[in-house]
């Protein structure tokens, strides 16, 4: 069991569900699927620049994506949606995956140069590729689970950019239709996980407020696989 | 001028100390009343005899040589030091035998996670009481000690840590497979749990759902009508087991509190039959567990069922804290 600072578990799960939607690729679809089980978007699709929308019986709260795992951890968040890279790249927090949500439906690519053998070559005469990645933890385990060992480099922003001009031999990234790997030139060599949005639930709240957490699971469920 | 203490450590002020005092009173207090002794151990033992308890989880994250070239460790809970006790110095003595503790264990920290190397733990260890009455005793002497530190809200999940290892060894699965699903389980990523399951040889589509039905199922006493719905002789064993807890819990007036859950699976090796977990509304996590060792002893070369609960220390204070009534006044 993991053990935090004080400061850092505080949360008051009373009032209403707080489910934690991400903002950027999987809103619109998040927000679709909500509509869909009856919970009002109405706001949340609007200009406000607010960040908490109460709704009837459950709060909306905005974020990034990559944020949702932290707060449905600490209970901030009872339950929340958000990409399976996202919780494979922080896999050590720790949430109940309750549902595959089935949309938001990408893939986890080990992706080279087209037509280069630079990835190949590095690994046969220098015995390590140079990875360039958002998704270290993904990356490392990825290749330690195929027993390759690589140099893995991580860069927040376009990571298609590192191996047209050197930083790196290859990069790991999540692509969806394969466009920008196209225009940059790249291409996939290995695919590593497919990903799609999940629903997340806080380890107290599932027990805690498991009639609305089971409800709202199933609601999703239905939806979801329809 | 500054100078640092190792992460996950911290100093504790006379505010925050006299607040933990207190607290800790009044958890020693309750022990007491139920008859259980205080004892301390050393903070560190031999890594060879903490190991005994449990090689894999509970080892300890800290461990060193001393002055004689002998590898010494940081215990990281206090089951297994006490177990070590008993064996040594209570081998003989009447039974049952009942002891508490307040004390400092240590884990390892992953990185930034604001995580804690050092915690305090108060728990207690009932020594020679087998199942029922002996779970339903520590099950009363943890309400009792909620009630004290003013946590009349938290609840306690009870659950049955031989369910899922005994359900798939009925549907053959074993081995690596089994100890990967059991992962799952315990981590409760029942997404990976349903596609693991489901790929496997020799499963079927209505065993899948046995499994997935059955680490959702929690609440009362129904709960274990619906789990027997679904058949087989492992489920009906645990829930059977589950059942005369449950009662023996009823016939001391202390069930109201506490939640059936067959999702429950505790991550330490060490556990056997009635599991346990407590939780508060005002906490996003868990605040202790516990449940029944009864193998336990036996690795220490005395064979006796055994039963406790831990709560950590910080955490019940915070939750005390926001449930206060003055801080609890809006919701959410």
């Amino acid at each position: 069991m993991s053990v935090e600072v004080a400061g850092a578990v505080r949360a008051k799960p009373d009032g209403p569900l707080k489910l934690a939607v991400p903002r950027g690729a999987l809103l619109a679809e998040t927000l679709d699927v909500l509509d869909a089980i009856g919970i009002d978007t109405g706001e949340v699709r609007g200009e406000s620049r607010s960040l908490i929308f109460e709704g009837e019986g459950i709060t909306l709260v905005t974020m990034r994506p990559s944020d949702v795992p932290t707060y449905v951890e600490a209970g901030a968040a009872d339950v929340g949606i958000t990409g399976k890279d996202v919780l494979l790249e922080q896999a050590d927090r720790v949430v109940y995956e309750l549902l595959d949500l089935g949309f938001g439906r990408c893939r986890m690519v080990l992706a080279g140069r087209t037509g280069d053998e630079k990835l190949g070559e590095s690994e046969r005469r220098l015995g390590m590729m140079r990875i360039a990645t958002k998704y270290p933890r993904t990356a490392q385990r990825h290749f330690e689970s195929t027993g390759r060992q690589v140099e893995v480099i991580e860069v927040k922003g376009s990571v298609e950019l590192a191996p047209l001009i050197g930083l790196a031999d290859g990069i790991v990234d999540l692509v969806a239709t394969g466009r920008t790997l196209e225009e940059n030139d790249l291409e996939v060599r290995e695919e590593i996980v497919e990903c799609t949005a999940r629903f997340v639930a806080n380890r107290v709240a599932h027990k805690l407020r498991a009639a609305e957490v089971d409800a709202l699971t199933k609601k999703l469920r239905e939806t979801t696989s329809s | 001028m500054i100078h640092p203490i190792p992460p996950g450590t911290r100093d504790i002020l006379p505010d925050e100390m006299r607040e933990l005092r207190r607290l800790h009173l009044a958890m020693v207090d309750v022990f007491e009343r139920h008859g259980y002794g205080e004892v301390a151990t050393p903070a560190i033992e031999y890594d060879e005899v903490l190991a005994r308890g449990d090689g894999r989880t509970a080892a300890s994250a800290y461990r060193f040589f001393d002055e004689r070239g002998d590898l010494l460790a940081l215990r990281s809970d206090m089951t297994v030091p006490i177990a070590r006790l008993v064996a040594s110095r209570f081998a003989e003595a009447e039974m049952p035998l009942r002891l508490c503790y307040l004390a400092n264990a240590f884990r390892g920290v992953r990185p930034q996670r604001g995580q804690m190397r050092e915690f305090a733990q108060a728990g207690v260890e009932l020594i020679g009481a087998p199942a029922p009455q002996g779970t339903a005793e520590v099950v009363e002497v943890l309400e009792a000690t909620l009630d004290a530190a003013g946590l009349g809200r938290a609840v306690i999940g009870l659950g049955d840590a031989d369910l899922y290892r005994q359900l798939l060894a009925e549907f053959g699965v074993e081995g690596e497979a089994r100890e990967s699903l059991l992962a799952r389980l315990a981590a409760h990523d029942l997404v990976g749990l349903e596609v693991e399951l489901a790929g496997l040889e020799g499963i079927d589509d209505g065993q899948v759902a046995t499994c997935m039905a059955l680490s959702q199922l929690r609440g009362g006493r129904e709960v274990l009508g619906r789990a027997r719905e679904l058949g087989g002789e492992a489920v009906e064993r645990a829930t059977a087991r589950i059942g005369e807890t449950f009662e023996a819990l009823e016939a001391r007036g202390v069930a109201d509190r506490v939640q059936i859950d067959l999702g429950l699976l505790r991550d330490l090796g060490y556990y056997s039959g009635a599991i346990l977990e407590v939780y508060d509304p005002a906490l996003g996590h868990v605040l202790g567990g516990g449940g029944r060792y009864d193998g336990l002893l036996a690795r220490f070369g005395i064979d006796l069922p055994a039963a406790g609960f831990a709560l950590y220390l910080e955490r019940v204070h915070v939750a005390q804290m926001e449930e206060e009534p003055a801080s609890r006044g809006g919701s959410s």
